[in-house]
């Protein structure tokens, strides 16, 4: 914020000046910055620069957001909500005790393509009023054991899902104990659809955060089953559904990324989905949704940021030219010395 | 209780008294740690800290890392530790110096060289020439035949010159080698701080002379610390050793000060901490309710159904943790660290070092500089501060005849120096009383100049004086005098001396000349401590209206007389002040009872009068500090009427009709009362009169006014602007300071003498000239400056800048803790009320500890208005004495401001990034960098001066922030591993961030400027005037009025007691107005105060504009 007045240090010359006849030389060493005349730049607010500034920010403001808005408008974006659908009439009453029957509990959705969909399109699911980030859960993990085939039963955090008929569970920990089990499969026009479950994950994750000699061992043996089995054959590294679910959300509505597709879709096309549905999310009121989406280079479809950029790049200009016309009506000398109380008659009262 | 102290008795005394090893130290190697934690954990913020730090090593309900939390803590421990721990080795390190100094001790009879530490009581120490003494000698020897040493005490009391000491009477003429073998007691006081006083009573025992009690004065001392100087030798026995010494009891660590920003900065933290409580609990029971409906339908969450019994409390517990961050704990560390660079600020000002001597200003005290900002009184000196306290002999009258008046100047006035080579009696006599009635030394130096050593500048002027009246005072040999008169030798003898005290007013001598054994009696002393004794018959008025005359021109005056003593008279007298002398008890007051009772039927000679000229630009910073809304009082011991012109010429009251004076006086209760309410009604009513009242007062009815008139005094004092307070004592001083203080002002106590140091250590902030009385105030004070008018740059410059620093950098401190708190609290409403940190332990650390921090640290530099345009208009101090930076209206600002910006940084963070983005570490980092963005872009628009440190600070701190964070990253062990990479690759974390920087910022740049162009404040119209270069400069200028007592010779309009009715006629006017008092807090919690209001404050402060 500078408001190119040329006064910049022009204190600290004004003082040294009114000093430099008293120095002599028991003087001691002159520095600018003990005698606190450090050169200096003062701006100050003038309406010139209040009002181009908000103006600047209002012109920038608007293509962005208008770029940002076009940018989400672009993504297309299926939203399958599938929780109460799966649930056959007869158990609607009790679909808690539906859910938590064993057994294979299989559903078929179709969903219709709006827009013509470029590959990859990437499947997420997405649930809702799921508390990934309450502080029990997302504590309850060991790093140190997912990475280290040494330190299984470092489980110190994991409680209550750190040790199931006396020997530590790998992974352990409530994150992964409730791991998403519900399965989808795409067909389209009875063409089943192949969809690429690899490198949904963080390579990052993938490299360093789980170990490639980590095998999970005595995974959901305990009393209570709590969301999928893992392969015990398939070391921890390559179960990227894990990985994915192990990078808990930050909100308690979430995607997660379940799968690739890896050609595009056509406007219309229909795809059938055969889903499994098996993830508990009744007995607290959770949504379960199905998303394919493409992306743009602001990420998938959130109208947030043009919206937000356009609303305030529009009150920036309005500002500028309400402060505009003040000042224009209403023009007020800065700096007027008759502002000052102290130099008014004081003989008036 | 008594000591006896056995000369040179090894058996005894031995272990009786301590021995001489001196120790400063507050702390042993052992009890260092548990000493220092204790001391450091009685400060309330550090027990808080504490318990937060342990109930995070609770796993269950921390958040966050413990580490969090200990690591700020345990640094911030460890640095004042270490400063402490230095500071103590230091003191460890000069007492072991002086510990293990080998002096000459008589141990079995011979002289041996020991360390000084193990001097006992009782045993003979030998000393040379410009050694420093090891304890507290009583002396029995030295090489002067006449027995007398010089010591300077510089160390002691900061006097420089030299004073003598005399050994004891009885101890005269002891041959060198008997000195070893001497036995005898000396009865003495328990050891006290006292350094002027020793009253203690010496017997040798045979074969040493007679068996006589011989009284001990301070004067036949030499006291641990002086140093022994043109005195071959000297011998002494030792009385007190070790800590138990006049300086080891004087030593003591001052209570610390708590400058009026600390007091509010504890009182806004104690707001915070209830707000904290507040949100706990809130938080807490939220908690807990949404664990009993919502969690346990979680099944995720695994809740088990029975709790341990103290599971109520884990939840609120979670949130005290997480909220601990309001109170932020670098706060102390900062102000303590900006705190240290204002002192140095002061000690490095070019612009405040005295050319003269070279002193430059100290602040001592490095943490009340703020203060200096605030101060509403001024209590000052006069002799010595106000003025040079140079004393230059102008005129006297003599025997009724006025000398010096045409000329001002006495020694050049010819008829005076006629009187004196004619011989005229009464004048010789009158400079015979002027050269020899003192305690002055005279010191040959080689080449045969007389130079004197003299304690009192009084003294020094006199018997100068006389040397220019030919009547040069040359040898002072023990008791003998010797004076060079037109060329002859007279010699006196001085038989006894009655010192002078502040009670007595008076000195005088008796002294036999040597040529015809006549006795006489010289005394001088203040006039009302001589006129009144004078000698039945002889006419006094011409002496009384000298001294009014004198004293109306500022010059102050001393009276000179004399008497001749009869033989027997003095025989008589002599033996009862022996006695008195040798008195242990009351010792002072026996004195002056028996003075008493030879000074009177005094032959008045004449009255002297000598100038003290004010020191450079004191009427101009007075009137500039008026100006500033700073209420001056004047206290000195002076009399009321020199008191009055010093106060006239230096702008402290202005003359009639601009100005009234009213006089409060009386010796008795009543009259006093009367003379106090007649006062204050006056008062009352002129409060509306653009006048300068002011009132005066003297020390006999302040006595009587503070004894049983408190209250209306108290009310008096809060009245008005302006004081005379004459002829008050050191204690009354500080009394008037406790009753300033006791009203909730800010007082400041400026002096530079002994008298003052009592005021200095009362008042808020006590400021010392190191002068010519020596640096006993200097010492005691928080500040020393060289001269009176430093005082201006060290309020309105140095003060100021303090204040607006330091309110800016709390407030801060607070805003950006309350900024990430209120992030973790909105966050916990959608992660179901858990308790959950959005972020991580280092980010938390790193931000309170460094992230923050370091920006907002060079504020320091950070300059409102320049120093040249803060001293034309002085007025503009007014914001920071009634703390229109720092109260609870502008922190309500802040408070407002670090909502709205957690609002911002938290709505947007999750907004742009839901969903498929919504990862944890992510948002974290999204949150954490827009914070970081936010106070960048708050400290640049708080600034009002952007050097380049503060540009460095700012944008390197936004730039290390990214490194540091990248660096994290790129570790692949912590939990942020390619986080920060990952965010800075997309352009929605960038455009995210430009959102909140703008959201955020808008808000506060559009009210700033709207406030700033059409409310703006006065330092808000001064820095527009002084950046557009406006006319303002020119308007305010404070034209120099060099003025001197010379030029005021007129008699001033001010009539003096003789006018029986002292209080002057109000100038009546109907509206009594509000005290002062009641609109300063009005305005206190004023944001924008209206016009009128703040120009009736205004008028009342520029009346002289």
């Amino acid at each position: 914020m500078s408001s190119n007045v040329p006064s910049s240090s022009s204190g600290a010359a004004g003082s040294a000046d009114s000093s430099a006849p008293r120095r002599n030389s028991k003087r001691p060493k002159y520095s600018r910055f003990t005698q606190q005349e450090l050169p200096a730049c003062k701006p100050i607010l003038t309406p010139r620069w209040v009002i181009s500034a908000f103006m600047l920010v209002g012109i920038i403001f608007i293509p962005i957001g208008v770029a940002a808005l076009f940018a989400s408008r672009e993504v297309v974006e299926i939203v399958d909500r599938y929780e109460t659908e799966c649930i056959p009439e007869e158990f609607r009453n009790d679909k808690v005790n539906y859910i938590q029957k064993p057994g294979n509990k299989p559903c078929n959705r179709t969903l219709t393509v709006p827009k013509k969909m470029k590959q990859p399109i990437y499947v997420y699911y997405q649930l809702d009023n799921f508390y990934q980030n309450h502080r029990r859960y997302v504590k309850s993990r060991s790093d140190e054991q997912l990475r280290n085939n040494d330190s299984a039963s470092d489980t110190s955090d994991c409680k209550p899902e750190d040790y199931a008929n006396g020997a530590p569970i790998v992974p352990c920990g409530l994150i992964a104990w409730s791991l998403f089990n519900d399965t989808y499969n795409f067909s389209r026009n009875n063409e089943q659809l192949s969809l690429n479950k690899k490198g949904i994950s963080w390579k990052s994750d993938r490299e360093h955060k789980f170990g490639k000699d980590v095998y999970p061992k005595n995974f959901q043996n305990g009393t209570l089953i709590g969301g999928a089995h893992l392969n015990e054959s398939i070391p921890l590294s390559e179960q990227e559904d894990l990985i994915v679910w192990m990078r808990t959300a930050a909100l308690p509505t979430f995607r997660k990324l379940y799968g690739k597709i890896e050609v595009d879709l056509q406007i219309n096309d229909t795809i059938q989905v055969s889903l499994e549905n098996n993830y508990n999310t009744y007995s607290f009121n959770g949504k379960k949704k199905l998303v394919l989406s493409t992306t743009s280079w602001l990420g998938g479809k959130n109208d947030f940021l043009g919206i937000a950029y356009l609303t305030v790049g529009g009150i920036c200009i309005f500002l500028a030219m309400a402060f505009t016309v003040v000042y224009l009506v209403k023009p007020r000398r800065l700096g007027d010395p008759s502002y000052l109380s102290w130099n008014r008659n004081p003989g008036g009262h | 209780m008594k000591r006896y102290v056995y000369i040179n008795d090894d058996e005894l005394s031995q272990d009786l008294y301590c021995d001489n090893r001196i120790s400063n130290r507050k702390y042993t190697l052992l009890n260092f740690l548990p000493k220092n934690l204790w001391e450091q954990f009685s400060r309330f913020m550090n027990q808080y800290f504490l318990l937060i730090a342990c109930l995070q090593l609770w796993p269950l309900i921390t958040p966050v890392n413990p580490a969090s939390t200990w690591g700020p803590l345990i640094f911030i421990f460890a640095v004042s530790a270490t400063k402490e721990a230095w500071d103590d080795y230091n003191r460890y390190l000069s007492d072991k110096k002086a510990n293990e100094k080998e002096v000459w001790v008589v141990r079995q009879g011979i002289k041996k060289h020991i360390q000084a530490q193990d001097i006992c009581v009782g045993n003979v120490v030998w000393l040379r020439e410009n050694e420093e003494v090891p304890c507290d000698l009583v002396l029995i020897g030295t090489s002067d035949p006449q027995g007398v040493c010089y010591v300077e005490t510089a160390a002691l009391d900061g006097e420089t010159d030299l004073k003598t000491r005399v050994i004891p009477s009885a101890c005269m003429g002891i041959d060198f080698e008997l000195l070893h073998k001497m036995k005898g007691v000396i009865e003495c006081p328990i050891p006290d701080r006292d350094i002027r006083r020793f009253d203690a009573n010496l017997r040798l025992f045979p074969p040493f002379i007679d068996n006589d009690l011989c009284p001990l004065t301070i004067k036949n001392t030499i006291l641990q610390s002086c140093y022994l100087r043109n005195t071959e030798w000297v011998c002494g026995v030792a009385v007190y050793t070790g800590n138990e010494t006049k300086l080891g009891m004087s030593r003591g660590i001052p209570e610390p000060k708590l400058t009026a920003v600390d007091a509010m900065i504890d009182k806004l933290t104690g707001a915070i901490f209830v707000f904290q409580i507040v949100v706990v609990i809130v938080l807490g029971i939220a908690g807990n309710v949404w664990k009993d409906t919502e969690a346990v339908k979680q099944w995720y969450v695994l809740y088990p159904k029975e709790g341990p019994w103290y599971e109520l409390l884990v939840i609120p517990l979670r949130f005290e943790l997480l909220c601990s961050i309001m109170i932020p704990i670098s706060i102390k560390v900062s102000l303590d660290l900006v705190k240290s660079l204002y002192a140095k600020f002061i000690d490095w000002d070019n612009q405040m070092i005295d050319q003269e001597t070279s002193t430059r200003s100290h602040a001592t005290n490095t943490a009340i500089s703020e203060d200096l900002g605030q101060v509403e009184y001024i209590l000052t000196d006069k002799t010595g501060t106000l003025t040079e306290n140079r004393m230059i002999f102008r005129r006297c009258c003599i025997g009724g005849i006025f000398y010096g008046n045409e000329s001002g100047d006495a020694l050049k006035d010819v008829e005076l120096l006629n009187a004196v080579s004619s011989g005229s009696s009464d004048v010789i006599r009158f400079v015979t009383v002027m050269a020899i009635c003192n305690t002055v030394i005279p010191v040959k130096s080689k080449t045969g100049a007389i130079s004197y050593k003299a304690q009192s500048q009084d003294e020094d002027a006199l018997v100068q004086a006389a040397a220019c009246l030919h009547m040069v005072f040359v040898n002072k040999n023990a008791n003998t005098l010797e004076i060079n008169f037109n060329a002859s030798i007279i010699q006196y003898e001085v038989l006894d001396t009655l010192e002078f005290t502040s009670d007595r007013k008076r000195m005088s001598v008796v002294v036999k000349d040597c040529q015809n054994g006549k006795i006489f009696l010289l005394s001088k002393g203040a006039d009302e401590a001589i006129i009144p004794y004078a000698c039945a018959g002889q006419q006094t008025r011409t002496f009384t209206e000298a001294v009014d005359q004198y004293s109306q021109l500022g010059l102050r005056t001393l009276c000179l007389a004399w008497r001749e003593l009869k033989e027997d008279e003095y025989q008589d007298w002599s033996l009862m002040f022996k006695e008195a002398n040798s008195t242990l008890v009351d010792r002072e007051w026996r004195l002056a009872e028996v003075c008493q009772r030879l000074e009177h039927d005094l032959e008045i000679l004449g009255v002297t009068a000598i100038e003290d000229r004010l020191q450079d630009g004191v009427p101009e910073t007075i009137e500039t500090l008026r100006k500033a809304g700073i209420n001056f009082w004047m206290l000195t011991g002076d009399k009321q009427n020199t008191a009055i012109q010093i106060a006239l010429s230096c702008n402290f009251i202005s003359p009639e009709p601009k100005g009234q004076l009213l006089l409060i006086n009386g010796k008795t209760e009543d009259e006093v009362g009367r003379s106090l309410d007649r006062v204050l009604l006056t008062m009352r009513i002129t409060t509306s009169e653009p006048k300068d009242v002011a009132f005066v007062i003297d020390g006999w009815a302040l006595e009587i006014a503070l004894k049983h008139y408190r209250k209306v005094f108290t009310e008096l004092a809060i009245l008005s602007r302006t004081a005379l307070c004459c002829r008050v004592t050191p204690s009354q001083k500080a009394q008037l300071v406790e009753i300033l203080k006791s009203c909730d002002y800010r007082t400041l106590a400026i002096g530079d003498g002994g008298n003052d140091v009592r005021m200095i250590q009362q008042a808020d902030i006590g400021v010392g000239i190191s002068g010519r009385e020596g640096l006993q105030a200097a010492r005691a004070a928080d500040y020393s400056i060289g001269k009176f008018r430093f005082l201006k740059r060290l309020i309105l410059v140095h003060g100021r800048y303090s204040y607006n620093r330091t309110a800016f950098l709390s407030q801060y401190s607070f805003y950006k803790s309350l900024l990430i708190c209120f992030i973790q609290i909105f966050f916990s409403f959608i992660s179901g009320v858990s308790g959950t940190s959005l972020f991580n332990s280092v980010s938390l650390m790193a931000y309170n500890v460094f992230y923050t921090s370091i920006p907002v640290l060079v504020s320091v530099l950070d300059k409102d208005l320049s120093e040249k345009t803060v001293m034309q208009h002085p007025q503009i101090l007014f914001y920071c004495q009634a703390g229109r930076l720092l109260n609870p209206s502008t922190f309500a600002g802040w408070f407002g401001r670090s909502l709205f910006h957690a609002i911002v940084v938290f709505v947007i963070s999750i907004h742009a990034y839901a969903y498929e983005k919504s990862e944890m570490e992510e948002v974290s980092m999204v949150a954490l960098s827009g914070c970081i963005w936010l106070q960048a872009f708050v400290v640049t628009i708080e600034t009002n001066s952007f050097t380049v440190l503060q540009h460095l600070a700012i944008w390197g701190n936004l730039a290390a922030f990214y490194i540091i964070n990248w660096i994290l990253s790129a570790v692949p062990a912590s939990g942020l591993y390619t986080i920060m990479f990952r965010l800075c690759t997309q352009p929605s974390y960038w455009i995210t961030m430009f959102l909140i920087v703008v959201t955020g910022m808008g808000p506060v740049l559009a009210i700033k400027y709207f406030r700033y162009t059409y409310r703006p404040s006065k330092i808000n119209t001064l820095q527009q005037a002084e950046r557009l270069g406006g006319p303002i400069l020119s308007l305010g200028n404070i034209e120099p009025q060099p003025r001197s007592i010379e030029k005021d010779v007129s008699p001033l309009s001010i009539t003096l007691p003789k006018n029986r009715n002292p209080v002057y006629e109000p100038l009546l006017s109907d509206s009594p107005n509000s005290t002062r008092k009641s609109f300063g807090s009005s305005t206190t919690f004023d944001f924008f105060p209206s016009q009128s209001r703040l120009s009736s404050s205004y008028s009342r402060n520029c009346k002289d504009n």
